[in-house]
């Protein structure tokens, strides 16, 4: 395509997207001033939900194609500005838009770690990998290696690597779907996610890339309405300043204060007292569970013939019966569920129900009592950790660095990605604020609010899920204390514009963001997964003279497959949004990372080296999880105890995987034969653009 | 002729690794350092706990500073090396 054809091509987009965002705006309106017309809230939620997807669909059905440029790489057209727009949309995906501020609100300072990792990352995309993948210029990442280190094995141990982290990605996402939809449109989870999943696959399924970029600049879009429009209105509403990223300090030097005077409050005190009573009991019971557990069984019986015998209300006695079968069966059972049950009660018997102080760096005290250190230096290493293996594992997960090959030119991939990072910090710096004006709204409005008189949104919420948000009174003072109210992390931002009291339209619109936040990069994913599949495994080693359109079309068969796969696992409601899509990241970086960068830089390194480099990470990285992580645990029945290295918490598995791989990799190659022809001809051709 | 491309690129590559080199360790600073460091340097910035707003916004910025100063640098350096002309696909 010639310079000025690509810039007609680049005005042509700016009209419509123009237009499209006006008309988005003018939507959004409409729909507010219906709902001051009487407009039920139900109505409002299908009625977002049912424009947005179609939406998506249509873009998907005008983009349409079965030509294998179009269809993998959108015929590598798309604009640096318009790329950086649909990366970010790729990018920020469920966990950006649902759990990053609910992370925050829930463990402050620590949340942190994701912003820092999840944009720290796009560092290293820009300066090791981007430009020479653009110059490489192929359709996958497993490509990359096949052509750098030539043989089956790099490409194939890709191809495992991009598979596992995307799938563990995609289901996270859909998950969210599922939730997001339930409660909009009041339907089951399950049919929630096979609607969503309907959406996605319109735009993948017909368009592949090209369908897909267009698709994300579109929902990037919406994302972004969907998160500032509520972040603003709530900051005016509290400081009359409609900047929240610049004043939020001000709001959370107020929170501060509040913690202090709540730490000290003697109902929250009070609170803290009943659960470490219940916690206690439970912990007595542990110390021997079938004597423990005879007493409550013949407790339970003994009531209920005391009911029979005083001849009381049927009721009654059904309660009673259903208490007795409620009763763990046997020793094994009741010691998992009291263990489960004494530990939820030790974590909510803390101040402020279990939160730290939101502005303080790191738990702990590195200048109080022996206990006091130690959990100050865990904490800090496990956030470094925490931050290195998201920052990694950006610079290696392939549905993003798949981005790299669709810009025009090495130099629109460099800018591109700059692109990418401002179209993602515009709701990456809201995000924290967010999390902040929520905790001075909910320590301010809702903490002392009478049981009788609490929002009709805790019982919404709570009828979707109890796990997400349940408030009970602990202390039967019919007032709400902090610590009588669980909130989990994936509630707080579709939750947050009734926590503020915002009109119903707002909630509709945070919604829809959530749902093209997760469709955006469930798109992506799933192209991922069967471009590997389809051009990596099919065309590469099972039929290389397969023709254009057959690759296409096994592709797309390939990519209904994979959908459906991942939301079957989607519709078990595996463990929480955020543990799945970091995991994607330690695989990703443990997996890749090495031997991207080393592919680039080093010229010795070797297809030995960095196949077994690849393995020995990856099952590192793997071996850790399933050691550690309780879900993971429970899957793989794993009855050894947990071994925590240097207290490193699971999630941040990489660390090992990554230092084994380089490691391992630059080993192998120093004693393997290099093939220097071949890699030094290749690594000279992406060193030098042109 | 050939002897002088080759100095050219030589040049431009190790042009190149110097830019990324000085890069990666801002990047690596902030990162890690700063963090590393996060409770002593809690004073108040502007409302924030420094460590606070650093990590929530000031990483943030640098991190879209430095990307956008290699962009910057890296196409400069393209067009002097004269690897131009590589529009469109190649």
């Amino acid at each position: 395509m010639t310079e000025r054809s690509q810039a007609a091509f680049t005005r042509q987009l700016n009209k419509v997207y123009g237009l499209y965002t006006i008309g988005l705006l003018i939507f959004i309106a409409a729909l507010g001033g219906l709902e001051m017309m009487g407009m039920s809230r139900r109505w409002i939620g299908v009625i977002f939900l049912l424009a947005t997807v179609l939406l998506y669909a249509g873009i998907g059905v005008i983009s349409r194609t079965t030509d294998a440029d179009e269809y993998y790489v959108a015929g590598r057209r798309v604009p640096a500005v318009y790329n950086g727009m649909a990366t970010g949309a790729d990018w920020m995906s469920a966990a950006s838009f649902i759990s990053l501020s609910g992370t925050m609100y829930l463990q402050g300072y620590a949340g942190l770690a994701f912003i820092m990792g999840w944009t720290g990352g796009y560092c290293l995309v820009a300066l090791l990998l981007a430009p020479y993948l653009r110059r490489f210029g192929q359709f996958t990442i497993p490509d990359f290696l096949d052509a750098r280190y030539g043989g089956t094995w790099p490409r194939l141990m890709g191809v495992v690597a991009a598979i596992l982290c995307s799938f563990m990605y995609v289901v996270a996402q859909i998950y969210a779907i599922g939730l997001i939809t339930s409660h909009l449109t009041g339907v089951a989870f399950e049919i929630g996610i096979f609607l969503g999943l309907g959406g996605i696959l319109v735009c993948s399924f017909l368009g592949g890339m090209r369908a897909v970029t267009w698709t994300q600049v579109a929902q990037y879009i919406v994302i972004v309405i969907a998160f500032l429009v509520p972040v603003v209105w709530l900051s005016v509403k509290q400081t009359g300043i409609p900047v929240p990223q610049a004043i939020y300090g001000m709001q959370l030097e107020k929170v501060t204060q509040r913690e202090q005077v709540l730490r000290a409050d003697p109902k929250e005190l009070e609170v803290i007292a009943l659960f470490k009573a219940q916690a206690d009991e439970y912990a007595a019971k542990l110390k021997d569970v079938p004597a423990a557990l005879a007493a409550a069984q013949q407790a339970a019986s003994q009531k209920v013939a005391e009911l029979r015998a005083a001849d009381a209300p049927l009721a009654q006695i059904q309660a009673a019966e259903k208490a007795r079968l409620a009763l763990p069966r046997d020793a094994d059972s009741a010691r998992r569920i009291w263990a489960q049950a004494q530990a939820s009660n030790e974590a909510r018997a803390q101040p402020l129900g279990g939160m730290p102080p939101h502005g303080v760096a790191f738990a702990g005290d590195p200048h109080g009592s022996a206990a006091e250190q130690r959990s100050f230096q865990d904490s800090r290493l496990n956030f470094l950790a925490l931050v290195f293996c998201l920052t990694l594992g950006t610079a290696a997960l392939p549905h993003l660095l798949m981005r790299c090959y669709t810009t025009p030119s090495v130099r629109a991939a460099r800018q591109s990605v700059t692109w990418s990072l401002f179209f993602i910090l515009l709701l990456y710096l809201s995000a924290p604020a967010l999390a902040v004006l929520v905790k001075y709204e909910v320590f301010n409005v809702l903490v002392g609010t009478p049981f009788d008189s609490l929002p009709a949104w805790i019982a919404n919420w709570s009828k979707v899920d109890p796990a997400l948000l349940s408030v009970t009174d602990i202390n039967r003072d019919g007032v709400l204390q902090l610590g009588e109210i669980r909130i989990g992390t994936d509630i707080v931002v579709l939750a947050m514009p009734e926590i503020g009291g915002l009109p119903y339209v707002v909630s509709g619109m945070v919604a829809a963001g959530a749902l093209a936040a997760a469709l955006s990069t469930a798109d992506g994913l799933l192209l991922t997964i069967s471009n590997a599949l389809s051009h990596d495994v099919y065309y590469k080693l099972i039929d290389p003279n397969a023709s254009n359109g057959r690759r296409v079309t096994i592709s797309k068969m390939l990519l209904l497959g994979v959908a459906l796969a991942a939301a079957a696992v989607a519709a078990q409601k595996p463990a929480d949004i955020v543990f799945l899509v970091s995991a994607a990241f330690s695989i990703a970086a443990s997996a890749l990372f090495p031997a991207l960068v080393l592919g680039v830089f080093w010229k010795r390194a070797t297809a030995r080296g960095a196949t077994l480099g690849m393995a020995s990470g990856l099952l590192m990285t793997l071996g850790y999880m399933v050691r550690n992580e309780p879900w993971m645990r429970d899957i793989f029945g794993i009855s050894a105890p947990v071994d925590l290295w240097f207290a490193i918490q699971p999630i941040s598995a990489g660390v090992f995987g990554v230092l084994l791989g380089f490691v391992v990799m630059v080993a192998v190659s120093l004693v393997t034969r290099p093939a220097h022809a071949r890699s030094d001809a290749f690594v000279d051709h992406i060193r030098f653009p042109g | 002729m050939a002897g002088q491309a080759n100095d050219t690129r030589g040049a431009y590559w190790r042009k190149n690794l110097r830019i990324t080199t000085a890069l990666l360790a801002i990047w690596f600073a902030v990162s890690f350092v700063a963090t590393f460091f996060a409770r002593e340097l809690s004073f108040v910035f502007f409302g924030w706990p420094f460590s606070f707003w650093m990590a929530a916004q000031g990483a943030l910025l640098i991190y879209l500073a430095l990307i956008g100063l290699y962009a910057w640098y890296m196409n400069r350096l393209d067009r002097i090396a004269g690897f131009l002309g590589e529009e469109g696909r190649d």
